[in-house]
């Protein structure tokens, strides 16, 4: 009962109100409201059919499903290995944890274009992984999975990790004392608990991946209608001077962002509410 | 007795060794494939033709100037983040108003949009076809393919790390210490600067650095606003890209690997402030 709210009087005696939420509100409208307002007004130029025109050309539509493919399978990827990560760091002992655990925040930390360029080196037909498979994995769709896998690695590791860390022993020792075998109590008490947040970070994954440039530009070999992700559309288009055309794709991509977006926040809210009663 | 019971109680709370063993072979294997094996193949490549070569790639006068911009970019940009990030912060955790889950979306958004997007919308707005377009061609001033335009577009890109890292901090932290500070006279500056501050300060830290790293090695964005003028509007992520389009193999993870000393070197801090401020 000691965190009984205070009154609203009490609250204002703190100064500064007017002063930061006026600075951030002209920062966000100057800086993220009136450039993003752009891409909405700009579209207005088009009438509806020429707008659905240029969003369904074959080309785009090749592009959505290599970014919107690849990006799944990289989520995919990433939430049980990054599940499997997680777990290992947080339940196990080994050599060199601590160094690993912070070597599993480097996609976050390494500029996407070395990425790119180390992994495309890495991946290709003569280079020290790619020499042994006979297929080409850079410079095909495989090749933007394992860009999109490294970029988005962090984001199911670090959303899961402290959630597992949270996870109080007597609720395993309760599961164990009641007969239940490991596997039983994996299933039915510790992923029911982790599921929010292998799904929160896999749409974190999947939603930066669906946007990524750097790292995959240059290891997806960016032939049309193969290897070719929607940013980088939108990437030709302006390189055109079709400014009008790279702002109809980028509005596909910022609805889908939105979404998502939206998705993700509905999936924390969802969680928070089963914790607080 | 008693041990056997601990043993059997350790068995049913713990899985079998071979399981134990065999996860933590596949999460390293992925790491090393993944995350250790890339940055190991930047440091082999970029000294593959010799120390000799490497250091001449990195004090190329376009690779110094690369250098020179991006240091300018990250000079501007980060302080202004930061600046932001404390008093969105401020005004999101102390006040109570309507529309306060709205801002702290909009804080969010730069996260959601594609780093090309985040270059368009300033195409948008001050390219030559752009709202202001005519304007500034009248007066003569250049945002768009000059560093003005890369430095919105690396702000906008990194607009919301330090506010991120601070929110979650401030608003556990309440409201109490403050109160009691201005109830006992001191000014609002003073009560930010010797309360506020040197609670959250760890949490700033973490944000700036966050934020730098990104700002140096942004490419998506800054690439579609800086119009790539060597030796003018190159920022290092970018001189990167044009050397390995020139198979100049060498010449690029020699680049790389700077950047890569800058990105390992920020995980180390990162490690050292989370542990500081776990041990306060």
């Amino acid at each position: 009962m000691s965190n009984v709210s205070l009154p609203k009087k009490a609250r204002r005696i703190i100064p500064g109100f007017h002063l930061s939420l006026g600075y951030t509100m002209l920062y966000v409208s100057l800086l993220v409201l009136l450039p993003l307002s752009m891409i909405f007004i700009h579209t207005m130029s088009l009438s509806w059919t020429e707008f659905i025109a240029i969003i369904t050309d074959p080309r785009a539509v090749a592009s959505y499903k290599v970014s919107f493919g690849t990006a799944l399978v990289a989520g995919i990827i990433n939430a049980i290995f990054g599940t499997i990560i997680a777990w290992v760091l947080v339940r196990y002992q080994f050599p060199f944890k601590r160094i690993i655990d912070g070597l599993v925040d480097l996609p976050f930390a390494l500029p996407t274009a070395v990425a790119g360029i180390a992994l495309t080196s890495l991946y290709a037909p003569n280079g020290w992984i790619g020499q042994f498979f006979e297929f080409k994995i850079a410079f095909s769709p495989l090749g933007i999975i394992i860009a999109l896998t490294f970029i988005g690695l962090p984001f199911v590791v670090r959303t899961v990790q402290p959630v597992l860390q949270n996870i109080s022993a007597e609720v395993e020792e309760a599961s164990a004392s009641l007969g239940a075998n490991r596997l039983q109590t994996f299933r039915k008490i510790l992923l029911p608990e982790l599921a929010p947040a292998i799904l929160t970070g896999f749409s974190l994954a999947f939603a930066r991946a669906l946007g990524e440039y750097g790292s995959v530009v240059f290891i997806a070999g960016n032939m049309p209608m193969k290897t070719e992700i929607t940013p980088l559309i939108i990437m030709t288009k302006l390189e055109q001077y079709d400014y009008t055309g790279a702002t109809a794709i980028a509005v596909v991509m910022l609805v889908t962002s939105f979404v998502l977006l939206f998705i993700i926040n509905f999936i924390q809210w969802l969680t928070n509410r089963r914790f607080v009663h | 007795m008693e041990q056997s019971i601990a043993l059997s109680k350790s068995a049913a709370l713990q899985e079998p060794r071979i399981i134990r063993y065999l996860l933590t072979f596949i999460a390293l294997a992925f790491l090393a494939f993944f995350i250790v094996l890339p940055l190991v193949s930047i440091f082999v490549t970029a000294f593959q033709k010799g120390v000799e070569v490497y250091f001449a790639a990195i004090t190329h006068p376009d690779a110094l100037a690369a250098i020179k911009l991006t240091l300018i970019v990250v000079a501007i940009a980060v302080p202004l983040n930061a600046i932001f990030g404390v008093m969105a912060a401020w005004a999101l955790t102390k006040f109570n108003f309507k529309g306060k889950n709205l801002l702290l979306t909009i804080v969010d958004l730069p996260f959601a949009v594609s780093p090309v997007i985040a270059g368009l919308i300033f195409i948008l707005l001050f390219g030559s076809q752009g709202l202001f377009g005519d304007w500034l061609f009248a007066h003569d001033i250049k945002i768009v393919f000059a560093l003005p335009g890369i430095v919105l577009a690396t702000i906008f890109v990194t607009l919301p790390f330090v506010a991120r890292e601070l929110i979650p901090l401030m608003q556990t932290q309440g409201t109490s210490e403050e109160e009691a500070s201005i109830s006992l006279g001191a000014s609002g500056f003073k009560t930010f600067w010797y309360v506020t501050l040197p609670n959250i300060k760890w949490g700033l830290f973490y944000g700036l650095i966050l934020c730098n790293a990104r700002a140096i090695g942004e490419f998506g964005a800054v690439s579609v606003v800086s119009g790539h003028i060597r030796g003018m509007t190159n920022t290092m992520p970018l001189h990167i890209e044009i050397l390995y389009n020139e198979y100049q193999f060498s010449a690029a993870f020699a680049v790389a690997s700077l950047m890569s000393v800058m990105a390992i070197l920020t995980l180390i801090i990162k490690d050292i402030i989370a542990w500081k401020s776990k041990s306060v």
